[in-house]
């Protein structure tokens, strides 16, 4: 690439797609879905929460044990970002994974056994909370090794490029895993390679116990250092789920036109604490209280009744069914059987 | 039958490989334009392109972490580290995720690629690059290591190891790529978890491994000069490895000597001395005897190199001593 084009990437990334812009894009989109299809967004979102209550209800009584780390708040970016997705593309997420893997469709009750440990499980029991896996839908995990899931997804994207498929993978990863030296390898590797990927940071401010504040050189924002590594990027509302709906959509389309990456920085919050173990002693109640203004689950649908694109009794009728799937999805959890000891040497080595 | 190097015999298996699948595609530090720093890989990139001879930034977490992403997309990377001390740099990837990411899943994923990096001392490079980690690859469950020794071994374990549908750490000792034996014109594999039997003989049972191996022979010249007749057996494969060929041995034998050109403690060897007193310990008159390098960094200078490095006169010599020969 000579210089001038260099230069050219550059400007892109600086003018079209800055902050200004993406945050115009929730009012824009919002007649462009059908009643349906904001209904399942909304549908999604409200499964998620009560899949992580239910979870934190069974790490309390013992069913569920290990880490649990739950999405209660981020609904609207998994949710948003993975609705404008395809099947085709490949989904890497970190250890929070609940939301992402019940966002792309993979079932509940196996989701639910997993984390009770159970043979029923998406992993048979083998992987827990933090490695959720569902090859069949391109859900390659649950990573929980901080940052570690990255050069996997630029592995995955290399794989699309190199057969020339026609798909992307979107890598979600936190603000904690910014720090990581391999978060800045895996940037540069797919930059230099033209890789078909989507880094999607989900900016939830805390990596654990520790604000970004305190361990972060160069301010809140991330998505403007991507200049470094010629990556476009830009930020979204992540508490808004069409504006992280378009963003994604956007951006999966300049990845395939212009076959290199695109970062997103949704800015998001975490409602409970980081693990189910965490008092929270790091951060103020009032800042908690104030994120909870934007809760997804409580302000979409309202806003959806107020634009009159569905009813109260519509959205009650979701609640309803969603409890159902999930009461059902514990009981199959409870109801399916440990996994054989004879299971222990099965599925370390390949045939 | 033609006699060739260690380095022509990998080149011949990685040539082989990128011929016949497309899948295959080999990625590492200097591997297309240089050439690969131990020329293994010189003139792949004018034959086959850079899609497939792929020159990575000096970033191994990154490149081995793609490369494991790679193969559970359906391709069969070869990834070459210009040194193993340099896994370390990588650990997390190698042991974490391609290791782990199959069991992790209950079985959904496989990871089929091969880590191609040199290993050992004997050629200067001191403590940060004469290291054979190797050996605590070998400890992961998920993941098979195997070693070569002469030019057979490397072709036939290179023509297995890519066929392999899981992550094969491809040690090659540092000190052999030029090194020539026969290898025969016939196609032909080694399977991944056989151990060979080198050389007969009724009296002791050695064992060893990659440039240790070498050693073997050398020291068997000795040990025959005084009356006793070894029987010799390189591992090739540190996991999984092959105690059936082992314990055979020693059946006959009831001696058994382990020998390391890595260091001592915490090595291979000392993993398989406590399994085949398990397993076998009946069957022996003496003591497991073990002979490695000293522990020590790996040093510079050429004198206090060949000082630490396990050489056929310390083998004689613990022999003779251990049992009063």
């Amino acid at each position: 690439m000579t210089s001038k084009q260099k230069i050219e990437k550059n400007k892109l990334s600086d003018d079209k797609y800055s902050k200004k812009s993406i945050k115009n894009l929730n009012s824009s989109n919002k007649k462009s879905l059908s009643t349906n299809e904001h209904l399942e967004l909304f549908r999604k979102m409200y499964l998620i929460r009560q899949f992580e209550n239910a979870c934190g209800q069974n790490y309390a009584n013992g069913n569920i044990r290990g880490f649990l780390h739950l999405y209660s708040g981020q609904e609207a970016t998994g949710v948003g970002a993975l609705s404008s997705l395809n099947d085709s593309d490949y989904i890497v997420t970190h250890y929070r994974d609940h939301g992402h893997a019940l966002a792309r469709g993979l079932d509940v009750n196996r989701s639910m056994a997993e984390l009770f440990g159970k043979k029923t499980g998406l992993s048979k029991g083998k992987g827990g909370s933090m490695h959720l896996f569902d090859a069949s839908k391109k859900f390659m995990g649950g990573h929980a090794i901080v940052g570690g899931q990255l050069p996997l997804a630029a592995g995955l994207a290399l794989s699309q490029q190199y057969d020339n498929k026609d798909g992307i993978t979107i890598c979600f990863f936190g603000d904690g895993s910014t720090n990581q030296g391999i978060y800045h390898e895996t940037l540069n590797l797919a930059a230099v390679w033209n890789l078909p990927i989507l880094f999607f940071l989900e900016n939830n401010m805390y990596g654990m116990g520790s604000s970004i504040e305190r361990v972060r050189a160069g301010g809140l924002d991330f998505f403007p250092a991507m200049n470094t590594y010629e990556i476009p990027s830009m930020e979204v509302d992540g508490m808004d789920v069409l504006a992280v709906r378009e963003a994604t959509e956007l951006a999966r389309e300049k990845i395939l036109k212009e076959k290199r990456p695109f970062f997103i920085e949704s800015k998001t919050f975490r409602f409970v604490g980081h693990s189910y173990a965490d008092g929270q002693k790091y951060r103020n109640q009032d800042e908690v209280i104030k994120w909870e203004q934007k809760d997804p689950i409580i302000i979409y649908p309202k806003k959806l009744i107020d634009m009159k694109i569905t009813t109260n009794d519509e959205i009650n009728d979701i609640k309803l069914e969603v409890d159902n799937v999930i009461s059902d999805a514990v009981k199959f959890a409870n109801e399916s059987e440990e996994p054989s000891l004879n299971e222990i040497f099965d599925d370390i080595i390949a045939e | 039958m033609s006699e060739i190097t260690i380095r022509e015999a990998l080149k011949i298996a990685l040539n082989e490989a990128m011929e016949k699948d497309e899948k295959v595609f080999i990625m590492g530090e200097d591997i297309g334009e240089y050439g690969g720093a131990y020329a293994v890989t010189d003139g792949f990139l004018k034959k086959f392109g850079p899609k497939r001879i792929k020159d990575t930034p000096i970033s191994e977490q990154a490149f081995v972490g793609a490369g494991i992403g790679a193969a559970v997309g359906g391709l069969r990377p070869v990834i070459e580290l210009m040194s193993i001390s340099f896994s370390l740099v990588a650990f997390d990837q190698i042991v974490n995720m391609a290791g782990n990411i199959r069991y992790m899943s209950g079985g959904q994923i496989s990871v089929p690629m091969v880590i191609r990096a040199p290993t050992g001392a004997g050629v200067q490079l001191a403590a940060t690059h004469s290291q054979s980690f190797e050996t605590w690859l070998a400890e992961v469950p998920g993941i098979k290591v195997v070693c070569p020794s002469n030019s057979y071994d490397a072709l036939g374990l290179m023509r297995s190891a890519i066929n392999d549908n899981n992550p094969v750490i491809f040690a090659e000792p540092a000190l052999l790529y030029g090194s020539k034996s026969n290898v025969p014109d016939e196609y032909f594999e080694v399977n991944l978890g056989d151990a060979n039997v080198m050389k007969e003989g009724d009296d002791i049972t050695i064992v060893s491994y990659g440039y240790g191996s070498k050693v073997l022979s050398d020291s068997a010249k000795k040990l025959e000069a005084i009356g006793v007749k070894p029987e010799l057996i390189d591992l090739r494969s540190l996991n999984p490895i092959d105690y059936q060929t082992i314990i055979q041995s020693i059946q006959k034998t009831n001696r058994l000597v382990l020998v390391d050109t890595a260091r001592k403690t915490g090595g291979i060897m000392a993993e398989i001395s406590a399994n085949i007193n398990e397993k076998a310990g009946e069957w022996l008159d003496g003591p497991i005897v073990r002979v490695g390098s000293k522990d020590v960094p790996w040093p510079y200078n050429k004198s206090l190199e060949q000082e630490v490095l396990t050489d056929s006169n310390n083998i004689l010599e613990t022999i003779k001593i251990s049992y009063g020969i």
